[in-house]
């Protein structure tokens, strides 16, 4: 008994060992593919994984980067209108951070910086001539208008760890949630050092008549508009033909 | 049950817009307007984007006034000269209003000017429907005066005559021009048959007889939403055929409800009724205008201008 109990025991830790030297931290989606169809709520994904057994887990995910403008309102006799835009380079269209821990106890600043973890280390340039001042009060107000949204993540959430080695937890990817190729970046840290990086795609896009609707009104912007006439128009004839028939 | 709009990139409740388009269809039907006026606004105040509302619900009047004016056609009374010289200066002022709403989008202050021209054409409709049925209320036991048929004015000066059998009418093409640019520039900027103002135009600067009046405004009205309708779509693409096909789903059922409510109601208190809804609406468009927004900053559709 107690042979094939130390077996086991001795087994495993060879096993979790040779793990461990070749990837520290592995981690996989329920689903690499997110489809956005006609009935397209929001879905949950389940983001799962097992590290060595060393170290804190941080999962980041980013979406495609794009240009954003932001507008300040300003009042003019009265009413509130849009004033100056400042645009955005490489914005994440979506970022989400999750964690084993909270981040600001165990994570140095220069690692978060270093590796965008969290929305406030997020390296979004102001282009054109802006003081530092009201680039930052942009800048704020850009997280704030994307976690409105829900794109960008209100609060740190929590990966929930079991047995000290394998950790999960949902991502939800709500009903406007921004199309293109996303990255899942998993971090293990340890004692304050990044130990290991994985990084796993995730592609979110329109499928179905919804995404050939998108595809033809955005490249094919005149037979999109023509389509839509012949449509409206014979809804007209239709419409007049039943109130002929009562 | 939820429906994502592909154009407006958000998902809707179904039977939210199809009651939307069954409410104003109703009174369409009832009141014998375009309720383009009506459902643009409402479409905002439910998040749709206003350059899509804008679009889309040209693209929903094409059908509407293509049911409607058969109807006038069987009974003759389209005036298609008339209409078409209309339809001329509609496209016009159609294409050159798409136009100017391409260039206030890419300064970022379109959704200002929907507003603004909102609460400007609500405002004077509504207070003007308003005195009319209370003043109509008033005169409904007194005799009904007698009106000349138009009468003539410096606007008879103009050069440019031409003869319009069925409106009775030896007038200069270019008044009639002027009102097709003027009301297709609205019909493009605001997402509006622009019937609301064709009409009182027609009867008191053209002095076309009432009775072939809207059905030549609904004939040159397919032609200007159409030509908005394209425009829009190639230039800005802000035509959303799946939010267009639910609103007409509603709006040919309302438009049968409200012919059947409108013959067992009476005409002036419902008018009131309208205005009454009208300066609502236009209400509430002027209280998000001035009211002091909790955020400050918006991120603007598109960036990078």
């Amino acid at each position: 008994m107690i042979w094939r109990a130390a077996m086991v025991v001795l087994a495993f830790w060879v096993w979790a060992g040779s793990a461990a030297r070749a990837q520290p931290v592995v981690v996989d989606l329920s689903k690499d593919f997110v489809a956005i169809t006609a009935g397209f709520t929001g879905t949950e994904v389940l983001l799962f994984g097992a590290t060595s057994g060393y170290g804190e887990v941080v999962v980041v995910i980013e979406g495609p980067k794009e240009l954003v403008g932001v507008r300040r309102k300003e009042q003019i006799a009265g009413i509130w209108i849009n004033g100056r835009q400042v645009d955005f380079k490489d914005v994440p269209a979506f970022y989400q951070v999750l964690s084993t821990n909270s981040l600001d106890e165990w994570l140095p600043l220069a690692v978060r910086e270093e590796n965008q973890i969290g929305v406030e280390y997020l390296n979004l340039k102001p282009r054109g001539e802006i003081g530092a001042a009201e680039a930052s009060e942009y800048r704020a107000a850009l997280i704030r208008n994307k976690q409105q949204i829900g794109h960008y993540g209100q609060v740190e959430r929590r990966l929930q760890l079991a047995g000290g080695r394998l950790f999960r937890s949902t991502v939800f990817f709500p009903a406007n949630v921004p199309v293109g190729k996303y990255f899942v970046r998993t971090y293990l840290v340890n004692d304050g050092k990044i130990v290991s990086t994985r990084t796993m795609p995730l592609r979110i896009s329109k499928i179905g008549i919804e995404a050939d609707v998108y595809r033809v009104a955005h490249q094919h912007g005149a037979l999109y508009g023509i389509a839509a006439i012949v449509i409206a128009v014979m809804a007209g004839l239709g419409g007049n033909a039943l109130f002929q028939r009562r | 049950m939820f429906l994502y709009l592909p154009i407006a990139e958000l998902s809707v409740n179904v039977f939210v817009i199809l009651g939307l388009g069954i409410g104003v269809g109703t009174l369409s039907g009832i009141f014998g307007v375009g309720g383009g006026f009506l459902m643009t606004p409402l479409l905002i105040f439910l998040g749709i984007p206003p350059a899509v509302a804008v679009g889309t619900e040209a693209n929903q009047i094409v059908a509407s006034s293509v049911s409607g004016v058969l109807a006038h056609w069987r009974r003759g009374n389209v005036d298609f000269k008339m209409g078409s010289v209309l339809l001329v200066g509609g496209v016009i002022g159609s294409t050159f209003g798409v136009w100017l709403f391409k260039i206030l989008r890419e300064l970022g202050q379109i959704d200002l000017v929907i507003m603004l021209s909102y609460v400007v054409f609500l405002g004077i409709i509504g207070l003007l429907m308003l005195v009319e049925s209370i003043r109509a209320m008033q005169r409904a036991r007194s005799p009904a005066r007698r009106r000349k048929l138009h009468q003539h004015n410096f606007l008879h000066g103009l050069p440019f005559k031409m003869r319009f059998r069925k409106s009775k009418l030896y007038i200069s093409v270019l008044l009639p021009l002027l009102i097709g640019v003027f009301v297709g520039i609205l019909s493009a900027i605001m997402g509006v048959g622009g019937g609301f103002v064709m009409v009182p135009a027609m009867i008191y600067l053209l002095g076309m007889p009432t009775s072939v009046v809207v059905g030549t405004s609904l004939f040159q009205i397919i032609f200007v939403t159409a030509n908005a309708t394209f425009l829009q779509a190639t230039l800005n693409q802000t035509v959303d055929v799946v939010l267009a096909i639910l609103l007409l789903i509603g709006a040919v059922i309302g438009a049968q409800v409200g012919t059947m409510v409108g013959s067992k109601l009476r005409g002036e208190q419902l008018r009131g009724l309208l205005a009454l809804m009208v300066l609502t609406v236009c209400g509430k468009i002027v209280f998000d205008l001035l009211v002091t927004p909790d955020e400050l900053y918006v991120i603007a559709t598109g960036g990078g201008h």
